[in-house]
């Protein structure tokens, strides 16, 4: 089996790398300027933390390889991110219920993170959650605000929320790899930040005159690499392609 | 060659004259990022924190900076990352937020707002996004002069 610590830590900056180039697909084309660049800065500095994850991986790992060569020269099945995070954009009411179920996990993942007896773990996740605090008000306000809406948005996010809920269980399950760093006290059982979720979600989701799916099955397969949907394949062959073609380009 | 070594507070004062490439009216020292200046025997080491994850001018911060210091004779340098503890703005020092707000930036609050409009002084303030042209700043307007302005984010 892999290193625990390594397939952790590919999981944390995976996610972070996946969903970070989904939102920059909407640089440039969000409805508004100033949603523009939220989703640009949002962007911004989920690929830091890419390379704060990633770049200790790397050096866990001691093969010589770095956030980048983790980042271009891997294919589908070594990608260990959730399936929630390589979802489509869909419409912008869709990407903001994604970022929104993403960042109210993330930001417990983060918070319980930085009392990782890992003190590289714990100095990433103490930064990272100042910047998560603000994706979730402001993906936690959109949701609000579109679900609240006129009819027309307010169908438009129920219909996110129907196809995006079965992503979200995934965020919960735990497996060898969780369990070997929760006894290490590295990383919090996965299970353990569920109730907590629920709470906030269920509050936010309340405000947004939104009706919760009342299945919670989960689609499984993302961060353990098993079965990844079909989307990230043809999100990799574009965010890839440079280095796919141009092996060790640099400018 | 320099023949003593300058003291830290020498450095110091030479760091103080680097500006933020973004924000060139402030200094590094003022945006509070610079953590430590320390000799490790004939090399001086200099420890920097980023502002944002993936502030993109965490790397020209690290090349301005060198490029400072060598120009004042270091010869071996070495600049270290720290992540924690993660930068805040309370590090920004008191004339770094005078010197933002002349500039027309309406420098981080507590309360998590502008004080007032940089320009005309106006309390009458609105948000219009929580980000804005780079990570550190989020876009509000006056509603008294209606003009937009920067306001450097509380984090």
């Amino acid at each position: 089996m892999t290193d625990p610590l390594f397939e952790y830590l590919c999981r944390m900056g995976d996610n972070t790398l996946v969903l970070s180039h989904r939102v920059s697909e909407w640089c440039g084309v969000a409805p508004v300027l100033e949603e523009d660049i939220a989703l640009a800065n949002t962007a911004l500095d989920l690929i830091g933390q890419t390379q704060l994850w990633l770049g200790l991986a790397g050096e866990i790992e001691g093969k010589g390889r770095d956030a980048d060569t983790l980042a271009f020269r891997r294919d589908v099945w070594d990608f260990r991110n959730v399936l929630l995070a390589e979802q489509p954009n869909g419409d912008f009411g869709q990407t903001m219920m994604r970022q929104y179920l993403f960042d109210a996990w993330h930001l417990l993942q983060l918070k319980a993170l930085k009392g990782s007896s890992n003190a590289q773990i714990s100095a990433i996740a103490e930064k990272a959650v100042k910047e998560v605090t603000y994706h979730v008000e402001r993906s936690g306000d959109t949701v609000i605000g579109l679900g609240d809406g006129t009819e027309e948005s307010h169908q438009r996010m129920q219909k996110a929320l129907d196809r995006l809920w079965p992503y979200v269980g995934e965020l919960f399950v735990s497996d060898a790899v969780d369990q070997a760093l929760s006894a290490k006290g590295i990383a919090p059982e996965p299970t353990s930040l569920r109730e907590e979720y629920d709470t906030a979600v269920n509050a936010v989701l309340a405000e947004a005159t939104l009706t919760r799916p009342d299945s919670d099955f989960a689609h499984q397969g993302g961060k353990t690499g098993v079965r990844h949907t079909e989307h990230l394949g043809h999100m990799l062959t574009e965010m890839q392609w440079l280095q796919r073609a141009y092996p060790d380009a640099t400018w | 060659m320099v023949e003593e070594k300058p003291t830290l507070e020498t450095v110091w004062g030479w760091l103080d004259a680097v500006p933020d490439p973004e924000i060139p009216v402030i200094s590094l020292t003022d945006l509070g990022i610079i953590r430590d200046v320390q000799w490790q025997g004939d090399t001086l080491e200099v420890t920097v924190t980023p502002t944002y994850s993936g502030c993109p001018a965490t790397s020209i911060i690290n090349l301005d900076i060198e490029t400072a210091l060598r120009a004042k004779g270091i010869e071996k340098l070495s600049l270290k990352r720290q992540l924690s503890p993660a930068w805040t703005t309370d590090w920004l020092s008191e004339s770094g937020k005078a010197k933002l707000e002349d500039y027309g930036i309406a420098p981080p609050r507590p309360a998590g707002g502008p004080q007032h409009c940089p320009r005309c002084k106006s309390a009458k303030v609105e948000r219009i996004s929580q980000f804005g042209s780079t990570p550190c700043k989020a876009q509000w307007r006056c509603q008294s002069c209606l003009e937009p302005f920067d306001y450097f984010k509380c984090i």
